[in-house]
């Protein structure tokens, strides 16, 4: 029974940066009706500069969520204008086709040039606070994991707060719901479009510098980041950034519930084989409302 | 003029004698080799081109059904089974999964058709990989009779059959709805073109050639694992290939494995592992700025301003 608790606190664990993982990824689907398959490279990156501003000067990676957020915001802002702004005015099925093709172009090229620049060792950051637990109700809390589900959480609220308050977020949910109508009421929509897309990869820096605290960081892992984005996103539905953070808990109790009863190895199969029947089932998400 | 030869069924009989012929002329396994690869990568990229390039549908989790054909070819051909047979099951093991995996995921609209591939076939990776985790290899009988030859002509018949079907795709009227379907659904319904039926019928065909490329490359290759022929290469390969010869096209898929396969190794005896990022960088050019890839490329230089309207033509990226 502990073990099984054990296995539900750390399954919630991992998958707040799940949750935070897809809300990026998220933003940049339902502002821009792009899907970045890319994403998972993204946080790649996000992890490397976790990584070596940690081993380089010593940085705390949760200090470094800052810098990595702000780098992967330019790395996206620059991808945005060279590759997927030519999408922009593309009717919607043929925009998504297209991006998901550029996407997967942008990840080839990500995963072979940090395969250049960093080889294909595993990385990972080893801080001072790496071995400490907080128990909970039988089982341990690694503190580390802590800091990263509820930094996540920060970071979705900010985002919350982000584009329900400030002018300039109210201007995005604005072009999400209709560009056309957003364009007429003078919201300049080429900007707002290029600065989701920014956010969207800045939110990929953040849950990047989170994962090299807890996990490995080397260029391959970025198809798996984007499936498990892609799965929460159509666990959560588009549009929603806590629907979204719930989902992605819910996905990584899953797994490791289902690694529990089928064995380690089947753990990433469960969320695949959730991810297929919601799909088939209910399309437009768990909790997305009508 | 009636009853001439026409040049390009010429020029096809042609390219598919001299393949027939090379083991003959040569007795370089380097040069057989690399045609054997030639033609594997071929067959692989036209059978994801008849769904993808004919029908439109960005099928992601192509290695799915390469995996199934590999695996069940090798398990029957490794038991005992003739190797032609157990060809034809892995082939039909191919199929039989597209019918039933595609019926489902047709259904599912825009990015989630391309998504949900690409989760099947992961689901198959990882559960190959636990069930048969250790390394198949050719027992020592078989490694000692092993001769490229047979392997070379099975690739030599995949390639020019699967050519075969996306020539017939750009002329039958099954290709001409199944291209009124990708360019639009809505309309082609309209005008009694069943979109669902159109879509299932490339996606077997798609499915069962590329379970037959994955069998002879069961037959081909001395020891892999598993969970290997199952990896998201054997989708993105043929994707690449796909695009930078000209997606959508009946000569595109050969052009661009000759291109790939040529380039791998130039860059490898070159750079060596970062070949990949060449191939990325000119999947995006092409896909950005020269949508039609290789063949439309050769196209427009052989006659400036002239475009075939025979061929389907590749659909335009914006």
């Amino acid at each position: 029974m502990t073990v099984l608790w054990q296995n539900v606190v750390f399954g919630a664990l991992i998958g707040g940066l799940y949750g935070l993982a897809a809300v990026g990824l998220s933003l940049v689907f339902g502002v821009l009706n792009m899907l970045n398959v890319a994403h998972g490279e993204l946080l790649m990156l996000g992890g490397y500069a976790a990584f070596w501003l940690f081993t380089l000067f010593g940085v705390d990676p949760f200090v470094s969520i800052l810098p990595s957020a702000a780098a992967l915001f330019v790395v996206g802002l620059v991808l945005y204008r060279v590759l997927f702004e030519r999408l922009a005015s593309a009717p919607g099925e043929t925009k998504l086709k297209n991006s998901i093709l550029i996407g997967f172009g942008v990840s080839l090229v990500l995963q072979t040039l940090a395969l250049i620049a960093w080889t294909a060792d595993e990385r990972a950051v080893t801080t001072a606070a790496a071995g400490a637990v907080l128990p909970l109700g039988g089982a341990v809390v690694p503190v580390v994991r802590l800091g990263a589900l509820i930094v996540a959480f920060l970071a979705l609220g900010g985002l919350h707060l982000f584009l329900r308050r400030a002018r300039f977020g109210r201007a995005i949910r604005a072009t999400a719901d209709d560009p056309g109508a957003a364009s007429l009421v003078g919201i300049p929509v080429g900007t707002v479009f290029a600065v989701a897309f920014g956010l969207g990869s800045a939110l990929a820096g953040v849950a990047g510098a989170l994962v090299s605290t807890t996990d490995a960081v080397s260029p391959a892992i970025g198809l798996s980041w984007t499936l498990k984005a892609l799965i929460v996103v159509v666990l959560g539905g588009v549009g929603h950034v806590f629907g979204t953070f719930v989902a992605g808990v819910l996905l990584g109790v899953a797994e490791s519930v289902s690694g529990f009863f089928l064995g380690n190895a089947y753990r990433e199969v469960m969320g695949l084989v959730l991810f297929l029947v919601v799909l088939s089932v209910r399309p437009q998400g768990l909790f997305a409302r009508e | 003029m009636r009853g001439a030869v026409p040049l390009g069924a010429l020029s096809a009989a042609c390219g598919v004698a001299a393949a027939v012929l090379l083991p003959v002329l040569t007795t370089n396994q380097a040069l057989l080799s690399w045609a054997f690869l030639v033609l594997l990568y071929t067959a692989l990229a036209q059978s994801w081109n008849l769904l993808g390039g004919f029908g439109g549908q960005v099928n992601l989790g192509h290695a799915a059904f390469f995996g199934l054909g590999a695996l069940a070819t090798r398990m029957l051909w490794l038991g005992g089974a003739p190797v032609i047979l157990a060809l034809a099951a892995g082939t039909g093991a191919a199929t039989a999964a597209g019918i039933v995996i595609g019926a489902p995921s047709l259904r599912l609209r825009g990015p989630y058709f391309a998504i949900g591939t690409l989760a099947i076939a992961e689901i198959l990776r990882i559960t190959t990989g636990n069930v048969l985790p250790d390394v198949s290899s050719l027992p020592a009988g078989d490694l000692a009779r092993y001769a490229l030859a047979p392997r070379y002509y099975l690739a030599v018949f995949a390639a020019v059959t699967i050519t075969s079907a996306a020539w017939w795709l750009a002329r039958s009227r099954f290709g001409h709805g199944l291209a009124a379907v990708r360019e639009d659904e809505a309309a082609a319904e309209a005008i009694g073109v069943g979109a669902f039926r159109h879509k299932l019928g490339a996606f077997a065909l798609s499915s069962g050639f590329a379970g037959m490329t994955g069998g002879i490359f069961a037959y081909y290759h001395v020891s892999f694992y598993p969970a290997f022929v199952f990896s998201p290469v054997w989708t993105f390969d043929p994707l690449v290939i796909v695009y930078l010869g000209g997606v959508g096209t009946v000569w595109g898929p050969l052009a661009g494995a000759a291109f790939f396969v040529v380039l791998q190794e130039v860059l490898s005896l070159q750079v060596g592992e970062p070949h990949l990022l060449v191939f990325g960088l000119l999947f995006l050019v092409v896909v950005i700025a020269a949508p039609g890839g290789l063949v439309e490329a050769l196209r427009a230089l052989c006659r400036p301003g002239a475009r075939r309207p025979a061929e389907v033509g590749s659909p335009p990226p914006a």
